[in-house]
């Protein structure tokens, strides 16, 4: 019964008769479509042509589509192809694929040299797009802040604590980890350079300064913006996904104040902290390497650390992390709300997120390095 | 092939399917013949879209067996069960359209896997499709973001049906649509299991597709059926929670 779908020509007279048998269906697709290409090379003929679909075992919306694709190629003109023999069971079928109107309408998208330039055009516009973001997202924090000094109780405590513990407590192992590692790869590294000159204890000045200034804070607020930064846009963004932030504002609760402030002021408090660890790691993980293979004693390290930094140096270190950690946060926010629709656009803001914040980071680092510089620390 | 034809199209044998500590089926048997529309109805919360998910291999069962087309998806290898999954389509509830693609790439998608066509002929298929359901050929290019709870529904079963399946499992199809609409999309399963003989499964709250669309009733309650049959033995049933289902001030107005 359910034989291979054939398309044979039967000359009756005056007209041709095209007679279709056997399986017109999805599975015999590509058959299908390679028989109604080459019968459709008959358009032209002056004859009348009939479509005999009486020995259609089987038929599906490709089958009849393909019989109708066929009999509007056929009809040209003043010859008019008709289908004959449908069984009343593929009759609806076949009307309603004859309601489909013909070629879809699909944009090709040509690159064209003004289309370029209004792609570079609109990126430009885009990246002030995306500093007036922040800005708009840094003063709708403060506002939010203002009115929880206001009205303390409005304070959302547990939320702030639910999110200091996913940044900062659940952070702590890898950031010590990663931190200590760090400490480790300099002290060797300047030990193994510094060892030519003879002036191996040195790597204590140049680990000292380097982790309590830069690296430990930089470090940390890199790992945060990767951890911590990309989280809040995913948590965001797939609540902006679901309506759920839409849900909060038609209850009379403002976005800012119940989701971002206690994710902003748990990262702003979580960072110092992580900062402080982090140094702390790398400072005795530098101190191992260079008591185990540079021969440095403990108590000699210590003595060289209190006489090579100053609390200026921890300071000037510290300082920024907060900074920093509001940077991170507010990129991180604005991305979460820019979701729209799509999982596609949740991952791309999510990348967005955590690029933009570490490219943040460092800038801010750079205008602190110039600022600490003009007054002296 | 002839012994397929008799045999019931989805054969559910003791089924009992348990989360945690709650049993949410338990010992479940149920026959979905062959061309038929099941109609599948029972208290929220019942475990009905559980009982689906579990026929389609969604949700792991601790005891029973399932065949879906003569073939027991639990013993049967990958290229096997591959077959069965060609030959079904499922409508989820939300839609469950692919977030990052097209209506149009939603809908060819099945197709590019399974079949070897020509781009223009799925295009035109698309296009069939979209007719079919309802929609406007315009929609082809947006992305389901930019369409309304209803226009989802009918991509969904457009993509669900892109494949031309012998059986679709569709979840509460109707709720979210405006009345009109959801005779239309009665009208429309009608018409497809008509055309395409096709059997459908379709869980429902709605009473006017209960009514309009349905060849078979089936009830679940306390994860077992508690009744199964025509339209007419529902109204007759005197089980409580039927009799306020079918004779409730909502029914009423549906039956006039």
């Amino acid at each position: 019964m359910n034989g291979d779908p054939k398309l044979e020509r039967i000359a009756k007279g005056n007209a041709l008769a095209l007679c279709a048998t056997g399986t017109w269906t999805a599975s015999f697709a590509p058959v299908l479509e390679r028989m109604v290409a080459d019968a459709e090379k008959l358009a032209g003929t002056p004859q009348s042509i009939f479509i005999d679909v009486s020995e259609v075992a089987q038929l599906d919306t490709f089958g009849a589509w393909l019989i109708e694709r066929l009999r509007r190629s056929l009809t040209q003109g003043t010859v008019e192809a008709q289908i004959a023999g449908l069984s009343a069971n593929y009759s609806s079928l076949v009307d309603e694929v004859r309601r489909v109107t013909a070629t879809p309408v699909i944009d090709t998208g040509t690159v064209t040299i003004t289309g370029m330039l209004e792609q570079i055009g609109r990126t430009v516009a885009g990246i002030a797009g995306t500093v007036a973001g922040l800005v708009d997202m840094l003063g709708a924090v403060l506002a939010a802040a203002g009115r929880v000094l206001i009205h303390p109780r409005s304070f959302r405590l547990t939320s702030t604590v639910h999110h200091m513990e996913q940044v900062c407590w659940r952070a702590v192992p890898i950031i010590v980890l990663i931190t200590f590692l760090i400490g480790c790869i300099i002290a060797q590294q300047g030990i193994f350079h510094f060892r030519r000159f003879g002036a191996d204890i040195f790597v204590v000045d140049m680990l000292g300064v380097l982790v309590l200034r830069e690296i430990g804070v930089l470090l940390v607020a890199i790992m945060v913006a990767g951890r911590s930064g990309s989280a809040y846009t995913a948590e965001l963004g797939s609540m902006k996904m679901r309506e759920e932030i839409d849900a909060l504002r038609t209850m009379g609760f403002d976005p800012i104040e119940v989701l971002v402030l206690p994710r902003m002021l748990a990262l702003v408090l979580a960072l110092p902290i992580l900062a402080f660890l982090g140094a702390m790691a790398a400072l005795y993980g530098g101190g191992l390497v260079a008591w185990l293979y540079g021969g440095v004693e403990p108590e000699a390290f210590l003595a060289r650390l209190r006489d090579a930094i100053s609390i200026d140096h921890f300071i000037v270190g510290i300082v920024k992390a907060p900074v920093m950690a509001a940077v991170i946060g507010i990129v991180a926010c604005v991305e979460g709300l820019a979701v729209q629709g799509s999982a596609e656009s949740l991952g791309q803001h999510t990348t967005a997120s955590v690029v933009k914040g570490i490219f943040f980071v460092i800038v801010m680092d750079g205008v602190f390095a110039i600022f600490f510089a003009s007054i002296g620390m | 092939m002839a012994g397929e034809i008799q045999n019931p199209i989805i054969r559910v044998r003791d089924v009992t399917v348990q989360f945690g500590a709650t049993r949410v089926l338990d010992g479940l048997d149920l026959d979905v013949k062959r061309g038929e529309i099941l109609g599948f109805v029972g208290p929220s919360g019942a475990g009905k879209s559980v009982l689906t998910r579990t026929i389609i291999g969604l949700v792991p069962k601790i005891a029973g067996s399932i065949e879906v087309f003569g073939v027991d998806l639990d013993s049967s290898n990958t290229s096997e069960r591959r077959r069965v999954e060609r030959r079904w389509g499922v409508l989820f509830q939300q839609g469950a359209l692919f977030s990052s693609l097209t209506v149009r790439q939603n809908i060819q998608f099945p197709m590019r896997e399974y079949l070897r066509v020509s781009q223009r002929l799925m295009d035109e298929i698309t296009m069939a499709k979209l007719t079919m359901v309802g929609l406007k050929p315009e929609v082809a290019e947006r992305f389901p973001s930019e369409l309304s709870g209803g226009m989802i529904k009918r991509v969904a079963l457009a993509r669900a049906l892109s494949l031309d399946p012998d059986l679709v499992f569709l979840d509460e199809p109707t709720s979210g649509l405006d009345p009109i609409g959801a005779g239309d999309f009665d009208e429309l399963v009608r018409t497809l299991q008509r055309t395409l003989g096709l059997t459908v499964f379709m869980v429902t709250h709605d009473l006017d597709s209960l009514y309009t669309a349905c060849d078979r009733i089936a009830v679940l309650g306390n994860g077992k059926i508690i009744a199964a049959g025509s339209i007419a033995d529902m109204q007759a049933s005197q089980h409580p929670w039927l009799r306020q289902y079918f004779h409730g001030k909502r029914a009423r107005a549906v039956m006039g």
